[in-house]
């Protein structure tokens, strides 16, 4: 059925992923297509993979963004993105087939790969560029949210986590469920005012994104700096190391 | 949005097939038209023809045809799955009027009826089309009061045209005041289109590259590096769009081939003879034919689908 669930449940598993640690290594994204690729919706096919124009199936992916605030400062923001197993989500309810459906039990929206017709109107319908064709399938595929990862008892509970989220070197990812306003998640996404994408579009994405921390502001690097200079003239002569530092600083 | 051959062909050929049935179903459930056999089995030949055109087009570009019946179960949510209902259920009454048209020579009382029901069904199978980009969020040039409209007067003028073809061959009596009904459609149709044209031009999308990561508190949003060095389905599919000025072009082009040559082919076919008459009424179809596809390539090539916001775009 691709109307969604009447009623949604409590339960809404999502990502949250946080903007201000993310180094934009691509781990999540490869270790993503590695698990996924023998997973649920298996294979996430290339094609002409060595070749001159190679392309492929991927259900996250990292972009990178110049944000460059009035004064003129500019930062650098890597942006991983992966369905955001919205609670409104047109792709399902745009399906002709029923293939899309969102899971009553715990929110995750999946494609049953055996009665996909491969229209691609759900493509077109999800604001977010997280729906996936596979050319070689001929039918569409998307984030799991590593259905067959996180319920499975043959792994040590420790690792019933999404792929993205246990490789991440640099934390960025949590997974938890945001339908309950006491799980760490919820109160992650509470502390650090994590936002929802393009909410003009109304899909209300279960996925939240911290936002990057504010830079340290300018007077708290002048009460740092006399630091290095106490450093030097504490017995007249300074070291290597603090000779080394204080001329990386003064660049 | 990338111009898929096989959906341009699906919606204008099936749109001038219905077209032309809801026609025949109309002016023949008033008695306009003769149930005569030839006119019957040509007119429906031809517009059946066209819907079946259309529709094996759009079940081929599926990456499954074999399961395309499938398609017809999710109607209460999806347009898609309302347009394969109606487009099958069409066939329903369609296919017992042209039978009672061209075997029993009959298009009016129980048949009539019949033909009005087709006529309707027709009417609703293209609203069903329009109404798969209409509904569209992610699209602002599909998701406006205009595409509606502008896929029913498109379908309107496409069937009118070629029934103009047949009026004239057959010398009917409604030969003479038909084509001024194809005048006005073709003066609201262009109004239509032009009256969208510049809504497109003046608004702006409601999404823009700082709504797409939320990062427009901190500043000005710009693409550093795309995820992949080459390109993926959604560039490919959602990413394409034509340059403003190649789009002028073919604006152009839609206005003076696609109305302009047709409208004038009409107006002078009222003042020919027969036989003059006739050529002028293919003329006109087949300007028309070649303006709408077109029309229906720019439809998708000057639509910007939000997605382009991850991918290098500012506002869509
Ligand atoms: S992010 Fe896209 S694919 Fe995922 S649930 Fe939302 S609309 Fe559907
Ligand atoms: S591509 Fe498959 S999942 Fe997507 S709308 Fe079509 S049938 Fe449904
Ligand atoms: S949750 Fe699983 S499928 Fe989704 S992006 Fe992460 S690793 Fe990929």
């Amino acid at each position: 059925m691709t109307s969604l669930p009447s009623q949604s449940g409590p339960v809404k598993l999502g990502l949250v992923i946080d903007l201000d640690i993310c180094v934009g290594c691509h781990a999540c994204a490869v270790n993503c297509k590695e698990w996924n690729t023998s997973g649920h919706s298996a294979p996430l096919t290339d094609t002409d993979p060595y070749g001159a124009d190679p392309t492929g199936v991927w259900f996250n992916r990292i972009h990178t963004f110049e944000v460059v605030s009035d004064d003129g400062d500019s930062r650098t923001v890597h942006f991983p993105k992966s369905c955001l197993h919205c609670e409104d989500a047109p792709c399902v309810t745009v399906c002709p087939t029923g293939a899309s459906y969102k899971r009553e039990d715990d929110g995750i929206v999946l494609v049953n790969a055996e009665a996909c017709i491969g229209c691609k109107l759900c493509s077109w319908a999800c604001p977010y560029g997280a729906r996936e064709y596979d050319e070689d399938a001929g039918v569409m595929k998307k984030c799991t949210l590593c259905v067959d990862k996180i319920y499975n008892e043959n792994l040590p509970e420790r690792s019933r986590v999404p792929a993205c989220v246990s490789t991440c070197p640099a934390g960025a990812r949590h997974f938890g469920d945001l339908g309950d306003p006491e799980s760490e998640v919820s109160l992650l996404v509470a502390a650090r005012e994590g936002y929802e994408l393009m909410p003009e579009q109304g899909c209300a994405p279960v996925n939240r994104y911290l936002p990057p921390r504010s830079k340290a502001n300018p007077a708290e690097v002048e009460r740092a700096a006399p630091l290095v200079a106490t450093a030097e003239t504490a017995d007249g002569s300074a070291g290597l190391l603090a000779r080394w530092v204080d001329r990386m600083l003064t660049r | 949005m990338h111009p898929a051959k096989s959906v341009i062909l699906f919606t204008t050929a099936s749109g001038a097939g219905y077209g032309l049935l809801a026609w025949m179903g109309l002016l023949g459930a008033f008695g306009l038209l003769p149930a005569e056999f030839w006119l019957g089995l040509l007119g429906f030949g031809i517009a059946f023809g066209l819907v079946i055109l259309g529709l094996l087009s759009s079940t081929f570009h599926l990456g499954h045809p074999e399961r395309a019946w499938r398609a017809l179960s999710q109607w209460r949510s999806s347009w898609l799955s309302r347009e394969g209902v109606a487009a099958v259920f069409t066939f329903l009454p369609a296919g017992l009027f042209a039978l009672a048209w061209i075997f029993l020579g009959s298009n009016q009382g129980l048949a009539g009826l019949i033909g009005l029901i087709a006529a309707l069904s027709c009417i609703a199978t293209v609203a069903c089309t329009a109404m798969i980009y209409a509904s569209l969020k992610t699209i602002r040039a599909w998701r406006n009061n205009w595409t509606l409209p502008i896929y029913l007067l498109m379908a309107a003028l496409s069937g009118g045209l070629l029934l103009q073809v047949f009026l004239s061959i057959w010398r009917l009596p409604l030969a003479e005041t038909f084509p001024w009904v194809v005048l006005l459609l073709f003066v609201l149709t262009l109004a239509a289109k032009v009256l969208y044209w510049r809504e497109l031009g003046r608004e702006e999308g409601g999404s823009t590259a700082e709504s797409a990561t939320g990062l427009g508190h901190l500043g000005k949003v710009r693409l550093l590096e795309a995820p992949h060095s080459e390109s993926n389905y959604l560039m490919q599919e959602m990413g394409f769009r034509i340059a403003r000025k190649h789009a002028e072009k073919l604006r152009r082009f839609v206005v003076l081939i696609g109305f302009g040559l047709p409208f004038l082919a009409t107006l002078v076919g009222l003042a020919l003879p027969g036989s003059l008459a006739a050529a002028a009424a293919v003329i006109g179809a087949a300007f028309f034919a070649l303006g709408v596809a077109v029309e229906r390539w720019l439809f998708f090539a000057e639509a910007k689908h939000v997605v382009s916001l991850y991918y290098g775009e500012s506002r869509a």
